[in-house]
């Protein structure tokens, strides 16, 4: 059982986990941090993607033992709960970027990657395919 | 997933001896393959050598005309890196063609090589630019690396540990990606280094990675798109699917290598 | 209109949850005590299940229980039904097939359950299925539904000769006879409307709980229509009478139809949760969904077009097999039926409509109602052959569309429907403008100069959407009621709480439903919230498909809110000491006519409660109301989707380089929901024109059981869209609805077919048009210029 210690949302967390538990069932089972869902099991649809060290990963596909002492940003740590919404989550909802909301999480946080990655080389044409790679189409 | 031990050795010396010493051992770098085969209980590794503990194994270094790049360098730092967009900017390209932005944060090109996926991008640039493979055994040129599907010149207790890569005058990499992988259907990697020319098709060929020599032959007359116009692979020895038959692939060859060639200059 | 009624684009009510990770789906239930239950499938398309050992299996670590269908038997669960009687054209009812929930005998297709191991976690489960010995006497398998009548093909049921459901038909073919004889014209064509995987992104799961205390089962469930669902499993399936089964459908991530159905998984979760006296949790994996999620669409279909000198369509002759799978599953009899045969007249006026369906089965997962379920396969077959006759005929295929349009209304076609509304000249002339169609020549003409091929498509498409009246689809067959409840509970304060039968996941309703309600009761939106989704909250409905919950659920809503407003006037009468004829109800105010008193909402709502003011005996007190809605007739949105492409002729790539959709949804509640709707309508269907297509192989083994070789849409996949409206209210429902759920996926494949086709000069080309497929119809069409 390898223990690990994580920083989620800013709170340092620890666990004796299975070495088997990905970081998607860290998160979900463990933290009940259940805004991170998992659509498929092939590394392919998105809906799991959170940020390690700021870089968006799908969390189905890395062991949580993998990433000790990282820090996480999950869709319920990006912005204050009593706060205002990200400007992430505000431009998709305003955009109706969003219908059953599922891979919503995965979707906006590989957009805010997307941002932190490319700032203001983003055009539209960017913004299109650079979203599509991650997320398939839900509703 | 089937229960396995997790190992995070230090040094390359003991993730030789922990691949050496336990039964049914695998390294894990990216773990973008592994992890998702794992999952679906197609693989049962008993013990997962962890490299990313490894020192040593990272980063990018141009040294005279040779590229090195460690085998844990992830496809995100290869296709972002100002020296490699600087020295051999097709391979920049052809890492940011690979999966989606989740993906390259993590898959590594050590990985990717050693896994040696008939549809993989690398293999491609690898055997394409002519490349160097060290382990901690020895260099291998990747002529002698690429052994089939799934297959390589790796012995089982052989780490990956850089690639060397040769500065080439020109070079570019086409990809037509299965839409539904992104892996690719079809890539072809074209380069000139002095009077060495090579095509290299990844995804189409039913033993993986190789070389069109017919192409390389016409394109040491004249290095343009031209020279290959009425060129054609056979159908032959190609990989068939759902995705491509065999005279499909065939074809996408010739247009893609064309491509290449134009985009190379 | 105010600022958040019916018209506004309000930003979706909804979203705060979902932006933040605060939605809840069944997933995301956990309950005390939980285990987990994995299923163990068939590996083979059509096996006997000679013997299944399970002793070892039980006796690995955490297992709870093996289950397999011996047990299910001696325990007299009943068999899945599908509740749509088709009658065949000699008189005979279909071939239903018993469906129990796992395999009992024989194992009919790769992914049939045959055992059920529940445990007290999933990884422990799955090692012990491991262990489960399932002695298989293979049988030869069927995969292609061509091939499943003829002599000497696998017989998958006995009740079922050459594995034919039913044989069904529609309209006159004496008539269509006479028509075809005395064409000027005919245009034919073959064609396969290619198998869909779903893939909601939220894959099923199914939490099953039993209280022994009150002897009652619980079901956490990702379905679309929660007491349909508990109605099956209670009256036919037999798990426990239904006033002890409590269904909740919590937050749930995307249908498509999928998840109407009644699966194996929650009758077993629910099954065995009994047997075990634990809660029993099931999550599908993917690749597991794309094994067992009904699939959708599958016809081979030859149709017939007859035109006069003209260019008039006279004649309509259609011959299509549908594959059905293995088993009937819920609602799959009517898909290709009632959904698809009825819809064959499309926008024109066709005066002979036959139309033919032998319905088949196969050894393949069941197929049934997939986004626009019958109705995309029709519009591809009227769509496809009038864009062909006018290419055929040398007809501008707008004209062409022109000449053949409907023009009055209420129009009764050959084939069931009377259309009561529209004005397909008017979405079809908007379309042309907003497309450009003058300028599509030069177009084409600068797309050569780069090495490209430029088409365009049209679809002029019509659907039936809120599927009802009730007493028509009951003597067509049906086995329910397609209404639709509602409840306007106003509480003391004056906030609403609208409990409606519809669910919602993935189309608005908290917004809509409470847009309806702010602007009928004046009050902001936010004191209004919409409830659905669970049995023991809400009034027995009819749940959400075939997009019916604006027509039909809204139109219930309205209906209470009409009482509501009666018995508040009552209340407002007595309150002013005027008499309730004059009071008069605007702008959440309630005023006597002719004066200055009045009472606001709020103050009405209390009175209402605190009965102050009035006696017992003359008015109940409280406010809250409640009403069932049974349409007058199915709606029919219909509109005109063009699509241009730009086809790479050497690797035979297609891009969709511009769409415009003009819909005609009459009455829109919330027009930003609306374009979400097409927007999502129409990536599906250009997933199926282009991307998706569920391939067996010959052994019944599916080849595309991922999604790295089943290929969903992208954002790259589609160009910018432009949705434009326009609007002819429905006369059939008091608001003018139609519905726009489907409409895209509808439109789309045929669109984009079109378009293709015209770009490459040739007609000979199969869904998903790969660029394999795109290229191999050059080359063909190459070779034939060659030969010719």
């Amino acid at each position: 059982m390898p223990a690990v210690a994580l920083t989620v949302n800013g709170k340092p967390v620890t666990g004796d986990v299975d070495p088997r538990t990905l970081l998607v069932q860290f998160l979900r089972e463990n933290l009940r941090l259940t805004g991170t869902h998992v659509g498929c099991d092939t590394s392919q649809c998105g809906a799991c993607v959170v940020h390690v060290d700021g870089k968006a990963v799908k969390a189905c596909t890395v062991f949580v033992w993998q990433i000790d002492g990282a820090n996480i940003t999950t869709i319920e740590g990006l912005a204050d709960p009593n706060g205002p919404l990200h400007p992430m989550q505000e431009a998709f909802r305003e955009h109706h970027g969003l219908q059953c909301g599922y891979c919503t999480p995965g979707m906006i946080m590989t957009a805010v990657d997307m941002v932190n990655r490319k700032g203001h080389d983003l055009d539209d044409p960017t913004i299109a395919i650079s979203a599509a790679a991650p997320a398939t189409i839900t509703s | 997933m089937y229960a396995f031990t997790q190992h995070r050795p230090a040094t390359v010396r003991q993730a030789a001896s922990l691949l050496a010493k336990q039964e049914e051992a695998k390294l894990l770098a990216g773990g973008h393959t592994l992890i998702p085969t794992m999952k679906l209980r197609l693989a049962g590794p008993k013990h997962l050598v962890d490299l990313s503990k490894v020192e040593g194994l990272s980063g990018i270094e141009m040294k005279g005309r040779s590229l090195t790049i460690g085998a844990m360098t992830t496809h995100v730092e290869v296709q972002t890196s100002p020296v490699v967009r600087e020295n051999i900017p097709a391979l920049a390209e052809l890492a940011g063609k690979i999966g989606d932005p989740a993906v390259r944060h993590r898959g590594t090109i050590g990985g990717s090589l050693a896994n040696n996926d008939p549809n993989a991008d690398y293999p491609a640039a690898a055997l394409g630019l002519g490349a160097t493979i060290i382990t901690n055994k020895r260099r291998i040129p990747a002529d002698e690396f690429f052994k089939g599907l799934f297959e390589t010149a790796l012995e089982p207790d052989e780490i990956v540990t850089k690639v060397q890569f040769p500065k080439v005058n020109k070079a570019a990499y086409v990809k037509f990606p299965n839409p539904a992988s992104r892996y690719a259907l079809v890539g072809v990697f074209v380069s000139k280094r002095s009077s060495e020319i090579r095509v290299v098709v990844t995804g189409a060929g039913a033993n993986g990675v190789f070389r069109v020599t017919a192409f390389e032959e016409a394109l040491k007359k004249r290095f343009g798109a031209k020279s290959l116009e009425g060129l054609t692979v056979p159908a032959d020895g190609m990989a068939s699917d759902i995705h491509g038959s065999a005279e499909y692939r065939a074809h996408l060859i010739g247009v893609l290598a064309r491509r290449a060639v134009a985009a190379a200059g | 209109m105010n600022a958040t009624g019916i018209g506004a684009a309000v930003r979706r009510k909804e979203d705060q949850r979902f932006v933040t990770g605060k939605g809840h789906y069944t997933d995301d239930v956990n309950r005390p005590g939980q285990c987990h239950a994995y299923f163990l499938r068939s590996p083979h398309a059509h096996a006997r299940i000679k013997r299944i050992e399970t002793k070892a299996a039980a006796a690995m670590p955490g297992v709870l229980a093996v289950l397999t269908g011996v047990e299910l038997a001696a325990d007299k669960i009943g068999n899945l039904i599908c509740g749509w009687m088709i009658t065949s054209k000699d008189g005979s009812q279909m071939k239903m097939a018993a469906h129990p929930a796992i395999a009992h005998g024989k194992a009919n297709y790769v992914g049939d359950p045959v055992a059920v191991v529940v445990a007290e976690t999933l990884a422990q489960a799955k090692d012990a299925a491991e262990k489960v010995n399932v002695d298989y006497e293979l049988l030869p398998a069927l995969a292609d539904p061509a091939k499943a009548q003829s002599e000497g093909a696998p017989q998958i049921h006995e009740i079922a000769a050459r594995n034919t459901i039913y044989q069904w038909h529609l309209g006159e073919a004496k008539a269509v006879e006479v028509a075809f004889n005395s064409a000027k014209h005919v245009t034919k064509l073959d064609f396969i409307n290619n198998r869909l995987v779903p893939n909601a992104i939220e894959p099923r799961a199914a939490i099953g709980e039993y209280d022994s205390g009150s002897e009652s089962l619980t079901l956490w469930n990702t379905t679309q229509n929660p007491h349909v669902a508990r109605l099956v499993m209670s009256a036919f399936v037999g798990l426990a009478p239904e006033h002890k089964l409590r269904v909740i459908a919590p937050d749930v991530g995307g249908g498509f139809g999928s998840k109407i159905f009644i699966y194996p998984e929650e009758v077993v979760c629910l099954w065995a949760a009994r047997k075990v006296g634990r809660p029993v949790k099931w999550v599908a994996e993917r690749s597991e969904a794309f094994l067992t999620d009904a699939h959708g669409r599958d016809h081979v279909t030859h149709a017939e077009m007859a035109f006069d000198a003209e260019g008039k369509a006279t004649a309509l002759r259609v011959k299509t097999i549908a594959n059905l799978g293995a088993y009937m599953s819920t609602f799959s009899s009517s898909v290709p039926t009632y959904l698809y045969g009825t819809l064959l007249s499309g926008q024109y006026e066709i005066p002979a409509i036959y139309c033919e369906v032998d319905a088949v089965y196969t050894n393949t997962v069941p197929v049934d109602a997939y986004r626009g379920a019958g109705r995309p396969e029709a519009t591809f077959v009227v769509e496809r052959l009038i864009e062909v006759g006018a290419r055929e005929m040398g007809i501008d295929p707008a004209d062409l569309r022109k000449k053949n349009f409907i023009k009055n209304f209420p129009h009764q076609t050959p084939v069931i429907m009377t259309y009561d509304a529209g004005d397909y000249h008017a979405s079809l002339k908007k379309a042309l403008e907003v497309a450009d169609y003058g300028g599509f020549g030069k177009r084409k003409r600068e797309s050569a100069r780069h090495d490209k091929l430029r088409g365009i498509g049209f679809s002029t498409y019509i659907e039936a959407c809120g599927i009802a009246p009730s007493q028509a689809v009951g003597s067509l067959g049906c086995g329910v009621g397609l209404w639709e409840s509602a409840e306007v509970r106003v509480n003391p304060t004056g906030t609403v709480e609208v409990l409606t039968g519809c669910h919602q996941h993935g189309q608005g309703h908290e917004t809509t439903f409470a847009q309806v309600v702010s602007e009928r009761l004046g009050i902001p939106l936010e004191n209004v919230s919409v409830l659905h989704g669970d049995t023991d909250k809400v009034q027995f409905g009819m749940g959400t498909y075939g997009s019916r919950s604006g027509a039909v659920g809204i139109s219930a809503i309205v209906k209470a809110l009409d009482k509501i407003e009666a018995k508040a006037k009552k209340v407002a009468a007595h309150m002013l000491e005027a008499a309730e004829g004059d009071i008069v109800f605007a702008d959440g105010k309630f005023t006597v006519a002719g004066t200055d008193k009045s009472s606001a909402w709020g103050e009405v709502a209390l009175n209402a409660y605190t009965a102050h003011k009035f006696a017992g005996q003359e008015l109940e007190p409280g406010l809250k109301e409640g009403a069932f809605y049974d349409p007058t007739n199915f709606t029919f949105p219909a509109g005109c989707h063009i699509c241009e492409v730009e086809v790479d002729p050497q690797t035979g790539e297609s891009e969709i380089v511009a769409w415009t959709a003009v819909d005609d949804f009459g009455t829109v509640i919330n027009p930003m929901i609306v374009e979400g709707q097409v927007h999502g309508g129409i990536a599906q269907g250009v997933g199926q024109a282009l991307l998706e297509g569920a391939v067996y192989d010959k052994d019944g083994q599916l080849v595309t059981g991922s999604l790295m070789d089943y290929c969903m849409p992208r954002a790259h996949d589609l160009p910018a869209l432009k949705v434009e409206m326009t609007r002819t209210p429905s006369p059939s429902n008091p608001l003018g609805i139609k519905g726009c759920g489907e409409a895209g996926a509808i439109a789309a494949p045929v669109a984009v077919i079109n378009a293709i086709t015209d770009a490459i000069g040739s007609e000979d080309l199969a869904m998903p048009a790969t660029a394999q497929a795109v290229w191999q119809a050059l080359q063909k069409a190459q070779d034939r210029r060659k030969a010719a």
